[in-house]
Protein backbone atom coordinates (compact mmCIF):
# COMPACT_ATOMS: atom_id res chain seq x y z
CA UNK A 1 0.00 0.00 0.00
CA UNK A 2 3.16 2.19 1.04
CA UNK A 3 4.25 2.38 -2.49
CA UNK A 4 0.88 3.14 -4.15
CA UNK A 5 0.87 6.43 -1.73
CA UNK A 6 4.37 6.99 -2.64
CA UNK A 7 3.69 7.16 -6.38
CA UNK A 8 0.31 9.39 -5.81
CA UNK A 9 2.87 11.37 -3.65
CA UNK A 10 5.59 11.96 -6.53
CA UNK A 11 2.42 12.88 -9.06
CA UNK A 12 1.22 15.13 -6.65
CA UNK A 13 4.57 16.79 -5.43
CA UNK A 14 6.12 17.15 -9.22
CA UNK A 15 3.42 19.56 -10.32
CA UNK A 16 3.64 21.69 -6.61
CA UNK A 17 7.17 21.99 -7.01
CA UNK A 18 6.48 22.89 -11.17
CA UNK A 19 4.17 25.75 -9.61
CA UNK A 20 6.30 26.70 -7.21
CA UNK A 21 9.24 27.01 -9.26
CA UNK A 22 7.65 29.86 -11.20
CA UNK A 23 6.51 31.47 -7.81
CA UNK A 24 10.18 31.66 -7.01
CA UNK A 25 11.63 32.37 -10.18
CA UNK A 26 9.88 35.83 -9.74
CA UNK A 27 10.59 36.07 -6.29
CA UNK A 28 14.06 35.58 -6.78
CA UNK A 29 14.87 37.83 -9.69
CA UNK A 30 11.81 40.06 -9.35
CA UNK A 31 11.88 40.17 -5.36
CA UNK A 32 8.42 40.66 -5.58
CA UNK A 33 5.68 37.94 -3.88
CA UNK A 34 3.60 37.29 -7.01
CA UNK A 35 0.10 36.56 -5.31
CA UNK A 36 -1.12 36.33 -9.18
CA UNK A 37 0.37 33.03 -9.88
CA UNK A 38 -2.23 30.68 -8.65
CA UNK A 39 -5.20 33.09 -10.91
CA UNK A 40 -2.48 32.63 -13.91
CA UNK A 41 -2.19 29.34 -13.09
CA UNK A 42 -5.99 28.33 -13.35
CA UNK A 43 -6.19 30.67 -17.01
CA UNK A 44 -3.15 27.93 -18.15
CA UNK A 45 -5.64 25.09 -17.23
CA UNK A 46 -8.71 27.12 -18.54
CA UNK A 47 -7.04 27.73 -22.29
CA UNK A 48 -5.87 24.02 -22.44
CA UNK A 49 -9.55 23.12 -22.01
CA UNK A 50 -10.25 25.80 -24.79
CA UNK A 51 -8.46 24.61 -27.07
CA UNK A 52 -9.25 21.03 -26.58
CA UNK A 53 -13.10 21.42 -26.73
CA UNK A 54 -12.81 24.15 -29.48
CA UNK A 55 -10.11 23.40 -31.97
CA UNK A 56 -9.88 20.05 -31.35
CA UNK A 57 -5.83 20.18 -30.40
CA UNK A 58 -4.30 17.41 -29.36
CA UNK A 59 -3.42 17.66 -25.76
CA UNK A 60 0.34 18.08 -26.39
CA UNK A 61 0.27 21.22 -28.09
CA UNK A 62 -2.80 22.29 -26.06
CA UNK A 63 0.10 22.18 -23.33
CA UNK A 64 2.63 24.16 -25.40
CA UNK A 65 -0.45 26.84 -26.25
CA UNK A 66 -1.32 27.06 -22.95
CA UNK A 67 1.83 27.83 -21.82
CA UNK A 68 2.36 30.41 -24.06
CA UNK A 69 -0.96 32.23 -23.25
CA UNK A 70 -0.05 32.18 -19.22
CA UNK A 71 3.56 33.38 -20.20
CA UNK A 72 1.70 36.22 -22.30
CA UNK A 73 -0.46 37.38 -19.44
CA UNK A 74 2.18 37.11 -16.96
CA UNK A 75 4.16 39.37 -19.60
CA UNK A 76 1.53 42.02 -19.65
CA UNK A 77 1.11 42.02 -15.97
CA UNK A 78 4.65 42.88 -15.61
CA UNK A 79 4.36 45.51 -18.20
CA UNK A 80 1.31 47.16 -17.23
CA UNK A 81 1.24 47.17 -12.99
CA UNK A 82 4.68 45.92 -12.03
CA UNK A 83 7.20 47.83 -14.12
CA UNK A 84 6.23 50.93 -13.14
CA UNK A 85 6.17 50.33 -9.74
CA UNK A 86 9.93 48.98 -10.39
CA UNK A 87 10.75 52.15 -11.91
CA UNK A 88 9.81 54.06 -8.71
CA UNK A 89 11.83 51.96 -6.42
CA UNK A 90 8.62 51.06 -3.76
CA UNK A 91 8.85 48.54 -0.65
CA UNK A 92 8.48 45.06 -1.57
CA UNK A 93 4.49 45.55 0.04
CA UNK A 94 2.83 47.50 -2.93
CA UNK A 95 3.61 44.99 -5.75
CA UNK A 96 2.42 42.39 -4.02
CA UNK A 97 -1.07 44.00 -3.19
CA UNK A 98 -1.10 44.99 -6.59
CA UNK A 99 -0.30 41.51 -7.69
CA UNK A 100 -3.80 40.95 -4.84
CA UNK A 101 -5.06 43.04 -7.46
CA UNK A 102 -4.47 40.95 -10.33
CA UNK A 103 -5.55 38.07 -8.83
CA UNK A 104 -8.70 39.13 -7.56
CA UNK A 105 -9.54 40.25 -11.48
CA UNK A 106 -8.43 37.54 -13.28
CA UNK A 107 -10.54 35.16 -10.84
CA UNK A 108 -13.49 37.56 -11.59
CA UNK A 109 -13.57 37.73 -14.79
CA UNK A 110 -12.96 33.90 -15.66
CA UNK A 111 -15.82 32.98 -13.15
CA UNK A 112 -17.49 35.83 -15.34
CA UNK A 113 -16.49 34.26 -18.67
CA UNK A 114 -16.53 30.52 -17.70
CA UNK A 115 -18.97 30.21 -15.37
CA UNK A 116 -18.66 29.22 -11.36
CA UNK A 117 -18.81 25.65 -11.97
CA UNK A 118 -16.35 22.56 -12.65
CA UNK A 119 -15.54 22.15 -16.08
CA UNK A 120 -13.74 18.94 -17.12
CA UNK A 121 -12.45 17.66 -20.29
CA UNK A 122 -14.09 15.95 -23.09
CA UNK A 123 -14.37 12.34 -22.94
CA UNK A 124 -11.33 10.75 -24.31
CA UNK A 125 -8.91 13.54 -24.20
CA UNK A 126 -7.44 12.39 -20.90
CA UNK A 127 -5.20 9.23 -21.46
CA UNK A 128 -6.39 6.34 -19.69
CA UNK A 129 -4.31 3.35 -20.09
CA UNK A 130 -2.66 2.17 -16.89
CA UNK A 131 0.21 -0.32 -15.84
CA UNK A 132 -0.13 -2.63 -12.90
CA UNK A 133 2.26 -4.33 -11.57
CA UNK A 134 1.39 -6.89 -9.03
CA UNK A 135 -1.46 -4.27 -6.87
CA UNK A 136 0.90 -1.35 -8.08
CA UNK A 137 -1.31 1.02 -10.07
CA UNK A 138 0.41 3.59 -12.54
CA UNK A 139 -1.29 5.55 -14.97
CA UNK A 140 -0.21 7.31 -18.10
CA UNK A 141 -1.63 10.57 -16.80
CA UNK A 142 0.63 9.97 -13.75
CA UNK A 143 3.65 9.65 -15.94
CA UNK A 144 3.05 12.37 -18.11
CA UNK A 145 2.61 14.55 -15.34
CA UNK A 146 6.22 13.54 -13.22
CA UNK A 147 7.63 13.84 -16.56
CA UNK A 148 6.71 16.64 -18.05
CA UNK A 149 7.42 18.63 -14.81
CA UNK A 150 10.67 16.90 -14.42
CA UNK A 151 11.75 18.15 -18.05
CA UNK A 152 11.01 22.01 -17.36
CA UNK A 153 12.73 21.60 -13.98
CA UNK A 154 15.52 20.58 -15.67
CA UNK A 155 15.75 22.78 -18.57
CA UNK A 156 15.25 25.38 -15.96
CA UNK A 157 18.06 24.52 -13.66
CA UNK A 158 20.49 23.78 -16.53
CA UNK A 159 19.50 27.42 -17.90
CA UNK A 160 19.96 28.95 -14.71
CA UNK A 161 23.34 27.22 -13.95
CA UNK A 162 25.28 26.69 -17.20
CA UNK A 163 24.14 29.29 -19.48
CA UNK A 164 24.98 33.10 -19.79
CA UNK A 165 21.27 33.98 -19.25
CA UNK A 166 21.45 32.10 -16.13
CA UNK A 167 24.16 34.00 -14.69
CA UNK A 168 23.10 37.36 -16.10
CA UNK A 169 19.62 36.00 -13.91
CA UNK A 170 22.03 35.42 -10.66
CA UNK A 171 23.57 38.76 -11.05
CA UNK A 172 20.42 40.62 -11.04
CA UNK A 173 18.94 38.30 -8.44
CA UNK A 174 21.71 39.46 -6.46
CA UNK A 175 21.85 43.01 -7.50
CA UNK A 176 19.81 44.73 -9.89
CA UNK A 177 21.34 48.04 -10.06
CA UNK A 178 24.97 46.26 -10.05
CA UNK A 179 23.80 44.11 -12.84
CA UNK A 180 22.77 46.97 -14.85
CA UNK A 181 26.11 48.58 -14.54
CA UNK A 182 27.77 45.45 -16.01
CA UNK A 183 26.12 46.01 -19.03
CA UNK A 184 23.17 43.65 -18.78
CA UNK A 185 19.73 43.94 -20.13
CA UNK A 186 17.90 44.17 -16.89
CA UNK A 187 14.35 45.11 -18.22
CA UNK A 188 14.79 42.71 -20.81
CA UNK A 189 15.48 39.81 -18.25
CA UNK A 190 12.83 40.91 -16.10
CA UNK A 191 10.36 40.70 -18.96
CA UNK A 192 11.73 37.26 -19.81
CA UNK A 193 11.17 35.91 -16.07
CA UNK A 194 7.77 36.89 -15.93
CA UNK A 195 7.10 35.50 -19.35
CA UNK A 196 8.93 32.00 -18.01
CA UNK A 197 7.80 32.13 -14.48
CA UNK A 198 4.01 32.40 -15.66
CA UNK A 199 4.35 29.70 -18.28
CA UNK A 200 5.54 27.65 -15.67
CA UNK A 201 2.27 28.08 -13.64
CA UNK A 202 0.19 27.51 -16.77
CA UNK A 203 1.98 24.27 -17.15
CA UNK A 204 0.86 23.48 -13.38
CA UNK A 205 -2.42 24.19 -14.24
CA UNK A 206 -2.89 22.17 -17.55
CA UNK A 207 -1.50 19.29 -15.04
CA UNK A 208 -3.63 19.50 -12.24
CA UNK A 209 -6.81 20.26 -14.33
CA UNK A 210 -5.88 17.39 -16.09
CA UNK A 211 -5.12 14.75 -13.26
CA UNK A 212 -8.22 15.93 -10.84
CA UNK A 213 -10.43 16.82 -14.09
CA UNK A 214 -12.16 19.45 -12.42
CA UNK A 215 -11.40 23.27 -13.86
CA UNK A 216 -12.72 26.11 -11.77
CA UNK A 217 -12.14 29.73 -11.58
CA UNK A 218 -11.02 29.35 -7.94
CA UNK A 219 -8.54 26.50 -8.84
CA UNK A 220 -6.15 28.73 -8.10
CA UNK A 221 -6.30 30.01 -4.45
CA UNK A 222 -5.59 26.51 -2.65
CA UNK A 223 -2.59 26.06 -5.39
CA UNK A 224 -0.81 29.78 -4.06
CA UNK A 225 -1.39 28.70 -0.72
CA UNK A 226 1.05 25.57 -1.47
CA UNK A 227 3.08 27.44 -3.52
CA UNK A 228 3.63 29.96 -0.82
CA UNK A 229 4.33 27.14 1.57
CA UNK A 230 6.77 25.66 -0.51
CA UNK A 231 8.82 28.64 -1.85
CA UNK A 232 9.16 29.04 2.52
CA UNK A 233 10.57 25.26 3.03
CA UNK A 234 12.77 25.78 0.36
CA UNK A 235 14.14 28.71 0.80
CA UNK A 236 12.62 31.99 -1.07
CA UNK A 237 14.16 32.32 -4.39
CA UNK A 238 15.47 28.84 -4.45
CA UNK A 239 14.59 27.20 -7.27
CA UNK A 240 16.34 23.70 -6.25
CA UNK A 241 14.50 24.36 -2.21
CA UNK A 242 11.35 24.77 -4.55
CA UNK A 243 11.73 21.66 -6.31
CA UNK A 244 12.61 19.52 -3.51
CA UNK A 245 10.32 21.77 -0.97
CA UNK A 246 7.39 20.74 -3.42
CA UNK A 247 7.74 16.85 -3.84
CA UNK A 248 8.27 16.89 -0.08
CA UNK A 249 4.98 18.78 -0.04
CA UNK A 250 3.41 16.00 -1.86
CA UNK A 251 4.33 12.97 -0.05
CA UNK A 252 3.97 15.16 3.69
CA UNK A 253 0.21 15.39 2.25
CA UNK A 254 -0.37 12.05 0.65
CA UNK A 255 0.99 10.78 3.87
CA UNK A 256 -1.18 12.69 6.14
CA UNK A 257 -4.23 11.49 4.47
CA UNK A 258 -3.47 7.96 4.60
CA UNK A 259 -2.07 7.47 7.73
CA UNK A 260 -3.65 10.42 10.03
CA UNK A 261 -6.84 11.68 8.99
CA UNK A 262 -7.60 13.45 5.20
CA UNK A 263 -9.17 16.36 7.61
CA UNK A 264 -5.58 17.59 7.89
CA UNK A 265 -4.74 17.64 4.53
CA UNK A 266 -5.02 21.51 4.47
CA UNK A 267 -3.71 22.21 7.58
CA UNK A 268 -0.30 20.36 6.16
CA UNK A 269 1.34 23.13 4.10
CA UNK A 270 0.79 25.55 6.46
CA UNK A 271 2.14 24.08 9.94
CA UNK A 272 5.23 22.70 8.02
CA UNK A 273 5.14 26.12 6.78
CA UNK A 274 5.18 27.68 10.32
CA UNK A 275 7.28 25.41 11.87
CA UNK A 276 10.07 25.90 9.59
CA UNK A 277 9.93 29.62 9.72
CA UNK A 278 10.49 29.50 13.33
CA UNK A 279 13.24 27.17 13.72
CA UNK A 280 14.77 27.92 10.11
CA UNK A 281 13.26 31.29 8.90
CA UNK A 282 15.75 30.58 5.40
CA UNK A 283 14.15 28.07 4.38
CA UNK A 284 15.77 23.82 4.25
CA UNK A 285 18.58 24.78 2.27
CA UNK A 286 18.83 28.98 2.73
CA UNK A 287 21.17 30.99 4.03
CA UNK A 288 19.28 34.46 5.31
CA UNK A 289 20.62 37.72 4.06
CA UNK A 290 20.32 40.14 6.98
CA UNK A 291 21.74 43.39 8.09
CA UNK A 292 22.81 43.30 11.45
CA UNK A 293 23.98 46.66 12.51
CA UNK B 1 -39.64 60.22 5.44
CA UNK B 2 -39.69 57.53 8.61
CA UNK B 3 -41.14 55.38 6.80
CA UNK B 4 -38.22 55.92 3.93
CA UNK B 5 -35.86 55.78 6.89
CA UNK B 6 -37.16 52.21 8.19
CA UNK B 7 -37.44 50.88 4.66
CA UNK B 8 -33.56 52.06 4.15
CA UNK B 9 -32.60 50.87 7.29
CA UNK B 10 -34.06 47.35 7.30
CA UNK B 11 -32.11 46.73 3.86
CA UNK B 12 -28.39 48.59 4.40
CA UNK B 13 -28.42 48.08 8.05
CA UNK B 14 -26.13 45.41 7.57
CA UNK B 15 -23.77 47.63 5.04
CA UNK B 16 -23.45 50.08 7.75
CA UNK B 17 -22.68 48.15 10.75
CA UNK B 18 -19.73 46.37 7.95
CA UNK B 19 -18.44 49.75 7.64
CA UNK B 20 -17.70 49.69 11.10
CA UNK B 21 -16.04 46.37 11.64
CA UNK B 22 -14.51 46.73 8.65
CA UNK B 23 -12.93 50.11 9.63
CA UNK B 24 -11.97 48.61 12.92
CA UNK B 25 -10.43 45.68 10.97
CA UNK B 26 -8.17 48.22 9.01
CA UNK B 27 -7.10 49.90 11.81
CA UNK B 28 -5.88 46.79 13.66
CA UNK B 29 -3.67 45.83 10.57
CA UNK B 30 -2.71 49.76 10.39
CA UNK B 31 -1.35 49.11 14.51
CA UNK B 32 1.20 46.88 13.17
CA UNK B 33 2.06 48.37 9.80
CA UNK B 34 2.77 51.51 11.84
CA UNK B 35 5.04 49.53 13.84
CA UNK B 36 7.00 48.10 10.74
CA UNK B 37 5.34 44.90 10.52
CA UNK B 38 3.17 43.29 7.73
CA UNK B 39 1.08 40.65 9.64
CA UNK B 40 -1.55 38.69 7.83
CA UNK B 41 -2.85 37.09 11.30
CA UNK B 42 -5.84 39.79 12.12
CA UNK B 43 -8.89 37.41 9.94
CA UNK B 44 -7.67 34.64 12.30
CA UNK B 45 -7.87 37.01 15.14
CA UNK B 46 -11.08 38.68 14.32
CA UNK B 47 -12.58 34.41 13.83
CA UNK B 48 -10.63 33.78 17.15
CA UNK B 49 -12.61 36.72 18.74
CA UNK B 50 -15.84 36.08 17.23
CA UNK B 51 -15.93 32.48 17.69
CA UNK B 52 -15.18 33.14 21.60
CA UNK B 53 -17.66 35.65 21.71
CA UNK B 54 -20.48 33.69 20.07
CA UNK B 55 -20.25 30.59 22.04
CA UNK B 56 -19.93 32.33 25.35
CA UNK B 57 -23.15 34.60 24.51
CA UNK B 58 -24.84 31.34 23.44
CA UNK B 59 -23.52 28.88 26.42
CA UNK B 60 -23.89 30.99 28.93
CA UNK B 61 -26.16 33.94 30.13
CA UNK B 62 -23.18 36.63 30.33
CA UNK B 63 -24.08 40.02 29.72
CA UNK B 64 -23.14 40.96 25.88
CA UNK B 65 -19.99 43.30 27.12
CA UNK B 66 -18.49 40.40 29.26
CA UNK B 67 -18.49 38.42 25.62
CA UNK B 68 -17.07 41.07 23.59
CA UNK B 69 -14.61 41.49 26.44
CA UNK B 70 -13.43 38.11 26.31
CA UNK B 71 -13.76 38.24 22.22
CA UNK B 72 -11.13 40.96 22.73
CA UNK B 73 -8.48 39.04 25.45
CA UNK B 74 -8.48 35.43 23.61
CA UNK B 75 -6.83 36.30 20.83
CA UNK B 76 -4.67 39.14 22.39
CA UNK B 77 -3.26 36.31 25.10
CA UNK B 78 -3.15 33.85 21.71
CA UNK B 79 -1.37 36.94 19.87
CA UNK B 80 1.14 36.97 22.68
CA UNK B 81 2.03 33.47 22.55
CA UNK B 82 2.63 33.22 19.32
CA UNK B 83 4.09 36.57 18.79
CA UNK B 84 6.95 36.10 21.13
CA UNK B 85 8.42 33.72 18.55
CA UNK B 86 7.11 34.81 15.08
CA UNK B 87 7.98 38.27 15.51
CA UNK B 88 11.21 37.69 15.06
CA UNK B 89 10.93 37.71 11.75
CA UNK B 90 11.06 40.80 9.55
CA UNK B 91 9.27 41.70 6.36
CA UNK B 92 7.90 39.04 3.99
CA UNK B 93 8.66 36.10 6.16
CA UNK B 94 6.60 37.70 8.89
CA UNK B 95 3.78 38.20 6.12
CA UNK B 96 4.00 34.54 5.72
CA UNK B 97 4.46 32.73 8.77
CA UNK B 98 1.03 35.04 10.35
CA UNK B 99 -0.27 33.91 6.81
CA UNK B 100 0.61 30.09 7.55
CA UNK B 101 -0.72 30.97 11.53
CA UNK B 102 -3.84 32.07 9.86
CA UNK B 103 -4.53 28.99 7.96
CA UNK B 104 -3.63 26.60 10.86
CA UNK B 105 -6.23 28.14 12.91
CA UNK B 106 -8.92 27.67 10.25
CA UNK B 107 -8.09 24.17 10.11
CA UNK B 108 -8.27 23.84 13.47
CA UNK B 109 -11.98 25.61 13.78
CA UNK B 110 -12.96 23.90 11.45
CA UNK B 111 -12.20 20.33 12.47
CA UNK B 112 -13.47 20.80 16.17
CA UNK B 113 -16.38 19.47 18.01
CA UNK B 114 -17.59 22.67 20.28
CA UNK B 115 -16.83 25.02 17.18
CA UNK B 116 -19.57 23.69 15.02
CA UNK B 117 -17.05 21.91 12.54
CA UNK B 118 -17.25 23.13 8.57
CA UNK B 119 -21.35 24.25 9.23
CA UNK B 120 -19.63 26.85 11.84
CA UNK B 121 -22.15 28.32 14.68
CA UNK B 122 -25.82 28.85 13.98
CA UNK B 123 -28.52 30.99 15.74
CA UNK B 124 -26.02 33.59 17.64
CA UNK B 125 -28.04 36.24 19.42
CA UNK B 126 -28.46 39.42 17.49
CA UNK B 127 -27.56 42.02 20.31
CA UNK B 128 -24.95 44.12 18.38
CA UNK B 129 -26.69 47.58 17.74
CA UNK B 130 -25.30 50.42 15.90
CA UNK B 131 -24.49 52.40 18.87
CA UNK B 132 -22.29 49.82 20.03
CA UNK B 133 -20.07 49.75 16.82
CA UNK B 134 -20.30 53.59 16.85
CA UNK B 135 -19.19 53.84 20.12
CA UNK B 136 -16.16 51.18 19.93
CA UNK B 137 -14.76 52.29 16.86
CA UNK B 138 -15.09 55.90 18.51
CA UNK B 139 -13.25 54.30 21.27
CA UNK B 140 -10.82 52.31 18.95
CA UNK B 141 -9.79 55.97 17.23
CA UNK B 142 -9.28 57.59 20.46
CA UNK B 143 -6.80 54.62 21.84
CA UNK B 144 -5.17 54.70 18.62
CA UNK B 145 -4.70 58.71 18.74
CA UNK B 146 -3.81 59.17 22.02
CA UNK B 147 -0.80 56.27 21.34
CA UNK B 148 -0.11 57.76 17.60
CA UNK B 149 1.23 60.88 19.95
CA UNK B 150 2.74 59.06 23.16
CA UNK B 151 6.13 57.56 23.81
CA UNK B 152 4.88 54.41 22.04
CA UNK B 153 3.85 55.79 18.86
CA UNK B 154 6.98 57.42 18.10
CA UNK B 155 8.57 54.09 19.37
CA UNK B 156 6.85 52.34 16.82
CA UNK B 157 7.65 55.00 14.16
CA UNK B 158 11.58 54.87 15.07
CA UNK B 159 11.02 50.79 14.49
CA UNK B 160 8.89 51.75 10.82
CA UNK B 161 11.50 54.03 9.46
CA UNK B 162 14.94 52.08 10.80
CA UNK B 163 14.86 49.02 13.18
CA UNK B 164 18.04 49.08 13.60
CA UNK B 165 18.81 52.58 14.64
CA UNK B 166 15.79 52.60 16.63
CA UNK B 167 17.74 49.82 18.87
CA UNK B 168 20.31 51.56 19.20
CA UNK B 169 18.76 54.67 20.76
CA UNK B 170 17.55 52.36 23.21
CA UNK B 171 13.70 51.53 21.93
CA UNK B 172 13.05 48.01 22.86
CA UNK B 173 12.15 46.71 19.84
CA UNK B 174 10.64 43.44 20.43
CA UNK B 175 8.74 44.89 22.93
CA UNK B 176 6.94 47.52 21.17
CA UNK B 177 6.40 45.10 18.52
CA UNK B 178 4.73 42.62 20.59
CA UNK B 179 2.32 45.70 22.13
CA UNK B 180 1.42 46.68 18.55
CA UNK B 181 0.47 43.01 17.12
CA UNK B 182 -1.47 41.84 20.66
CA UNK B 183 -3.24 45.45 20.06
CA UNK B 184 -3.99 44.65 16.42
CA UNK B 185 -5.39 41.16 17.79
CA UNK B 186 -7.62 42.71 19.94
CA UNK B 187 -8.79 45.27 18.17
CA UNK B 188 -9.42 42.48 15.37
CA UNK B 189 -11.35 40.16 17.77
CA UNK B 190 -13.43 42.98 19.09
CA UNK B 191 -14.74 43.23 15.36
CA UNK B 192 -15.08 39.76 14.87
CA UNK B 193 -17.29 39.75 18.40
CA UNK B 194 -19.40 42.49 16.92
CA UNK B 195 -19.72 41.13 13.68
CA UNK B 196 -20.73 37.55 14.85
CA UNK B 197 -23.48 39.25 17.18
CA UNK B 198 -25.28 40.67 14.04
CA UNK B 199 -24.54 38.21 10.92
CA UNK B 200 -26.63 35.43 13.42
CA UNK B 201 -24.26 32.74 11.76
CA UNK B 202 -20.09 32.35 11.63
CA UNK B 203 -18.50 29.70 9.59
CA UNK B 204 -14.94 28.74 9.61
CA UNK B 205 -14.21 30.06 6.28
CA UNK B 206 -15.29 33.40 7.05
CA UNK B 207 -11.85 33.89 8.44
CA UNK B 208 -9.74 32.61 5.54
CA UNK B 209 -6.74 34.13 3.28
CA UNK B 210 -9.25 36.37 1.42
CA UNK B 211 -10.22 38.05 4.52
CA UNK B 212 -6.93 38.53 5.51
CA UNK B 213 -6.35 39.77 2.17
CA UNK B 214 -9.15 42.54 2.31
CA UNK B 215 -8.63 43.65 5.61
CA UNK B 216 -4.96 44.45 3.92
CA UNK B 217 -6.55 45.42 0.93
CA UNK B 218 -8.52 48.01 2.88
CA UNK B 219 -5.94 49.59 5.32
CA UNK B 220 -3.48 50.29 2.34
CA UNK B 221 -6.18 51.71 -0.23
CA UNK B 222 -7.17 54.05 2.57
CA UNK B 223 -3.77 54.74 3.44
CA UNK B 224 -1.65 53.82 6.29
CA UNK B 225 -0.10 57.20 7.29
CA UNK B 226 -2.73 58.18 9.53
CA UNK B 227 -5.77 56.80 11.48
CA UNK B 228 -8.30 58.42 9.12
CA UNK B 229 -6.77 56.41 5.95
CA UNK B 230 -7.98 52.82 7.08
CA UNK B 231 -11.35 54.11 8.45
CA UNK B 232 -11.85 55.75 5.08
CA UNK B 233 -10.21 52.64 3.22
CA UNK B 234 -12.72 50.56 5.46
CA UNK B 235 -15.81 52.56 4.66
CA UNK B 236 -15.64 52.85 0.83
CA UNK B 237 -14.58 49.03 0.01
CA UNK B 238 -17.43 47.92 2.24
CA UNK B 239 -19.51 50.21 0.11
CA UNK B 240 -17.94 49.79 -3.20
CA UNK B 241 -19.52 46.25 -4.24
CA UNK B 242 -22.97 47.52 -3.26
CA UNK B 243 -22.02 50.39 -5.14
CA UNK B 244 -21.29 48.35 -8.38
CA UNK B 245 -23.92 45.60 -7.70
CA UNK B 246 -25.72 46.81 -11.29
CA UNK B 247 -22.14 45.43 -12.73
CA UNK B 248 -23.28 41.70 -11.66
CA UNK B 249 -20.43 39.21 -11.98
CA UNK B 250 -17.76 41.63 -12.99
CA UNK B 251 -17.98 43.51 -9.60
CA UNK B 252 -15.16 42.05 -8.35
CA UNK B 253 -13.18 42.61 -11.33
CA UNK B 254 -13.86 46.15 -10.95
CA UNK B 255 -12.90 46.10 -7.21
CA UNK B 256 -9.56 44.56 -8.77
CA UNK B 257 -8.96 47.06 -11.12
CA UNK B 258 -9.65 49.69 -8.49
CA UNK B 259 -7.02 48.44 -5.99
CA UNK B 260 -4.25 48.09 -8.74
CA UNK B 261 -5.32 51.95 -9.96
CA UNK B 262 -4.42 53.05 -6.24
CA UNK B 263 -1.15 51.27 -5.76
CA UNK B 264 -0.13 52.36 -9.33
CA UNK B 265 -1.14 56.16 -8.91
CA UNK B 266 -2.01 56.82 -5.54
CA UNK B 267 1.03 54.97 -3.47
CA UNK B 268 0.33 56.18 -0.10
CA UNK B 269 -3.52 55.19 -0.63
CA UNK B 270 -6.48 57.47 -1.55
CA UNK B 271 -6.07 58.95 2.14
CA UNK B 272 -2.41 61.27 2.21
CA UNK B 273 -2.86 64.10 3.25
CA UNK B 274 0.46 65.67 1.61
CA UNK B 275 -0.89 65.37 -1.66
CA UNK B 276 -4.05 66.76 -0.58
CA UNK B 277 -2.46 69.56 1.20
CA UNK B 278 0.13 69.86 -2.13
CA UNK B 279 -3.26 69.74 -4.49
CA UNK B 280 -4.93 73.13 -2.53
CA UNK B 281 -1.69 75.13 -2.22
CA UNK B 282 -1.77 74.36 -6.45
CA UNK B 283 -5.34 75.54 -6.42
CA UNK B 284 -4.89 78.90 -4.21
CA UNK B 285 -1.05 79.62 -6.22
CA UNK B 286 -3.64 79.26 -9.68
CA UNK B 287 -6.31 81.42 -8.20
CA UNK B 288 -4.11 84.46 -6.90
CA UNK B 289 -3.34 84.73 -10.61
Amino acid sequence: MLEQQLINALSLGSVYALFALGFTLIFGVLGVINLAHGAIFMLGSYSALLLVEKLALPLWLALLVAMLVAGTIGLVVDYLILRPLRARNVSHLIPMIATIGVAIMLTNLAQGLFGAENKRFPVGTIPEQSFNWGHLHLTELQIGIVGISVVLMVILLIVMRRTQLGRALRAIAESPRAAYLLGINVEGLFYLTSFAAAALGGAAGVLVGLSFNAISPFMGQPMLHKGIAVIILGGMGDIRGAMIGGLFLGFAEVLTVAYISSDFRDAVAFGLLFLILLVKPSGMFGKVLERKA
Amino acid sequence: MLEWWEGFWATYSAVVYGIGVNAMLALSIYVTLSCGLLSLANAAFMGIGAYAAAMISMQSGLPFPLALTAGAILPALVALIIGIPTLRLSGVYLAMATLGFGEVVRVIVLNMEVTGGPMGLNGIPLKTEFWHIALLLALTLYILGRIRRSKIGRAFEAIKADEVAARLMGVNVPAYKLFAFVLGAAIAGVAGGLNAHYTFTIGPNNYAFENAVDILTMAVFGGVSNLIGPTIGGTILTLLPEMLRYLKEFRLAINGLILIIVVLYLPNGIWDPRRIHAFWQRRKARKGH
